[in-house]
């Protein structure tokens, strides 16, 4: 079987991750239950002609992608995959509130076409004049692990060696409204650094472009192998996430205590980090293990948040601090397990070496 | 990639019929289901015509026979009847056991009920239409009506969106992520794509005419198809026959233009030429293409282009979508049951509506339906925004 690497990253998220000198060193503390992302200056990146001309979710794509094109130091990859939940947002709302408000008459088509959720992976082929596959998956919470299985499976198929692979989703106003409406969302002055001391249901929204270069050999033995990635069912009557995981490592001839650190998706809301916490305490009790949610929000591509962090915990040797949760320190880490639960009791496992 | 994919189960709702049956016969008789909008509450209703199925949405959850306790898109009930249909054509009447998967496909999801939604959130933040608005949502809503607790994950690439589910599907199971997986795509009519595609000029006002030289534009259309795709294990561990062999299968980028395909067909040659090559097959394999044909002056220029330089003048190919509009995240999937019944049944359904041909091609479409001949492989095409080109084949077993 062919090994598949992670040979570039590039993150814009809500905080400073994009060609950062340090990893996670000044963390970004917000007091909203919406947290937008840092952006860069975009003049820097695109032309100030296709500037105008694009939204904010493609900018933010854009320029993520560009970095993770760099840092793989590849200047065109094979093909593209892009997971977003919820696609270009701003250009659907802006395109229906026009219909809506002008009672479907003399509409601009420029919001209609940009609203369609492969706009992002189209815009990516039309710059780097990728001709070969052009996919967006678009389902919901795990979206991204679809777009990352997809390509892993073109990459073991031998048809393509770089695969250019992101997760990109958008905060907009009246989502936000939406959502909180809804009851997904915690109270709106909240401090994203105390997610998990605040009990009840909900998150955070967030939001985030993260791209990620896939290939079939690496000249750096500083990058991360793509062990495994998998899903799960798990049916409520009868409780299997122990036996699940441990079949998914078992797969992958390993043992809970070959895994150097398990990162998971706790997200504040208890529904779901209370089966973390139960694993942390019971599967996973001798094993470090961190969370991330708190620092980019939650959204549906946001499982793109915890790959970039686990890469680059693999590349540096650290596990910064801010996203610790127990006292467990591994020195030497290997092995990272990532293990995200979306609606519907569906889970999905994402194996990373060094 | 050696591995054979079969085809077991198909299903389709559509505006030339509810189920697989009706489908057949409107595609024999060369019944169109375009017509008067009569369901969709749109101003443009006199003005347009368009791919309408006539039922209600209380009607149409009555044909899912499964009961509801909140109101469900209309996108997701379409997805409902046809998976369900495709899932007990396989013998599949029950896959609870996890190993089969559903990939669907849509481009507005549950935009139907976002359009009532917003429109009473902009005075009384009225929620419940909100839910559903998400693309996975669909999935997720078919997933537990037909039982599916396997794999499952939905595509987005606009208009080639269910030729992209087909693909994602079959590479799932020739590495044997899946055994089989239900595959197709759906979407609703809504105002969102009605007044998108006529603010971009694009709407025929009468019945589309594609590979016509005095062609206006497409008609819009909602439906849903699936097929079940199986792995050869699979099959004979269920002893079932097949209906056909999916043989084939490519998606190319045109990267030409965001929305406009390239005047040379580049990227819908490529698409046609790397799902012949890479699986060892020839044009002159090829009985009949489905094309994907709108009826929109661009697509057709460039799709038949593409077609002439790598098929020749020889080759016979018609579009279905004057029989059912375009129906965007459906289409790839509604036309690629459609390749699978000529197949089945030895029939090329007629390319209606067509009169003069085009100036710029050499070629015409098949006008007249052709019956009692035999159909060994069929090619079909699905193409979208963003330069997204992609191309099925199926063959006989």
């Amino acid at each position: 079987m062919r090994e598949i690497f992670i040979t570039g990253t590039g993150i814009i998220s809500p905080q400073d991750t994009l060609n950062s000198s340090s990893f996670l060193e000044n963390i970004q503390e917000y007091s909203s239950n919406a947290i937008y992302c840092m952006e860069p200056e975009y003049k820097n990146y695109i032309p100030v002609r296709d500037l105008r001309r694009m939204s904010r979710i493609l900018k933010m794509s854009n320029v993520a992608a560009q970095v993770a094109l760099q840092d793989a130091e590849l200047e065109r990859p094979d093909a593209i995959n892009v997971a977003t939940g919820l696609g270009c947002l701003a250009d659907t709302e802006k395109f229906l509130l026009n219909l809506i408000e002008n009672d479907e008459t003399l509409l601009n088509p420029t919001a209609f076409i940009n609203s369609t959720h492969n706009t992002i992976a189209g815009q990516l082929a039309l710059m780097l004049q990728v001709s070969h596959q052009n996919f967006t998956f678009a389902h919901n919470e795990l979206t991204f692990e679809h777009a990352l299985l997809d390509s892993l499976l073109l990459l073991k198929n031998g048809v393509y060696h770089h695969v250019l692979t992101g997760g990109v989703d958008e905060i907009t106003e009246n989502t936000n409204t939406i959502i909180r409406n809804l009851g997904f969302l915690k109270n709106d002055n909240i401090s994203n650094l105390e997610l998990l001391n605040s009990p009840g249901n909900g998150s955070i929204q967030g939001e985030g472009a993260a791209y990620f270069v896939l290939s079939d050999k690496t000249s750096s033995d500083n990058y991360s192998r793509i062990g495994d990635v998998s899903f799960f069912y798990n049916n409520i009557k009868k409780d299997t996430i122990v036996e699940e995981i441990i079949a998914f490592l078992r797969k992958n001839r390993l043992k809970i205590h070959d895994i150097d650190l398990v990162i998971s998706g706790y997200n504040g809301d208890d529904t779901y980090d209370s089966v973390y916490r139960e694993l942390g305490s019971g599967l996973f009790r001798e094993t470090a293990q961190a969370y991330y949610k708190h620092l980019c929000g939650e959204y549906f591509t946001s499982a793109s948040f915890a790959l970039w962090l686990g890469v680059s915990i693999l590349k540096e040797q650290i596990i910064p601090g801010a996203v610790l949760l127990n006292r467990r320190r591994s020195k030497n880490i290997k092995k990272i397990l990532l293990h995200n639960i979306g609606f519907y009791r569906n889970h999905s496992l994402i194996l990373l070496e060094r | 990639m050696s591995d054979k994919i079969y085809i077991t189960g198909v299903g389709i709702i559509s505006s030339i019929g509810k189920n697989v049956d009706e489908n057949y016969f409107s595609l024999l008789r060369g019944k169109s289901g375009i017509g008067k909008i009569d369901l969709l509450s749109t101003v443009h209703k006199n003005e347009f015509v368009a791919g309408e199925i006539k039922y209600t949405n209380p009607e149409l959850e009555r044909l899912t026979e499964i009961p509801f306790n909140s109101p469900d898109s209309r996108t997701a009930l379409l997805g409902i009847i046809a998976a369900k249909q495709a899932l007990s054509n396989a013998g599949l009447n029950n896959p609870v056991d996890g190993k089969t998967g559903l990939i669907s496909a849509t481009t507005v999801g549950g935009m139907d009920r976002s359009e009532l939604f917003y429109h009473h959130y902009l005075k009384s933040e009225k929620l419940t239409n909100a839910i559903g608005h998400p693309c996975g949502d669909s999935t997720n809503m078919i997933a537990k009506a037909t039982g599916i607790t396997g794999y499952s994950t939905t595509v987005s690439t606009a208009c080639s969106s269910s030729a992209n589910a087909i693909i994602t599907g079959a590479r799932l199971i020739s590495n044997k992520i899946l055994d089989s997986v239900v595959v197709g795509g759906t979407d609703a009519l809504s105002k969102f794509t009605l007044n998108g595609f006529n603010s971009l000029m694009i709407l025929d006002r009468d019945i589309c005419k594609p590979f016509d030289n005095n062609r206006k534009g497409l008609n819009l259309g909602e439906g849903a198809a699936y097929l079940v795709l199986e792995s050869e294990q699979s099959l004979s561990r269920r002893n079932m026959e097949p209906l056909c062999e999916l043989s084939g299968y490519a998606n190319r980028n045109d990267v030409y233009h965001q929305t406009a395909s390239s005047p040379d067909g580049r990227g819908a040659f490529a698409a046609m030429s790397e799902a012949l090559q890479k699986f060892g097959l020839k044009t002159s394999d090829i009985n009949y293409i489905n094309a994907h044909g709108t009826g929109t002056e661009n697509n057709d220029l460039s799709e038949g282009i593409a077609i002439e330089r790598l098929f020749g003048k020889k080759i016979i190919f018609s579009s279905t979508k004057a029989f059912t509009g375009h129906t965007l995240g459906a289409a790839g999937a509604i036309e690629a049951a459609f390749s699978v019944l000529t197949i089945q049944h030895g029939f090329i359904p007629p390319n209606l509506n067509f009169h003069e041909k085009m100036e710029d091609l050499n070629i015409v479409p098949q006008s007249e339906l052709i019956s009692n001949i035999k159909i060994s492989r069929v090619l079909s095409n699905s193409f979208g925004f963003g330069g997204n080109n992609s191309s099925l084949i199926f063959s006989k077993v």
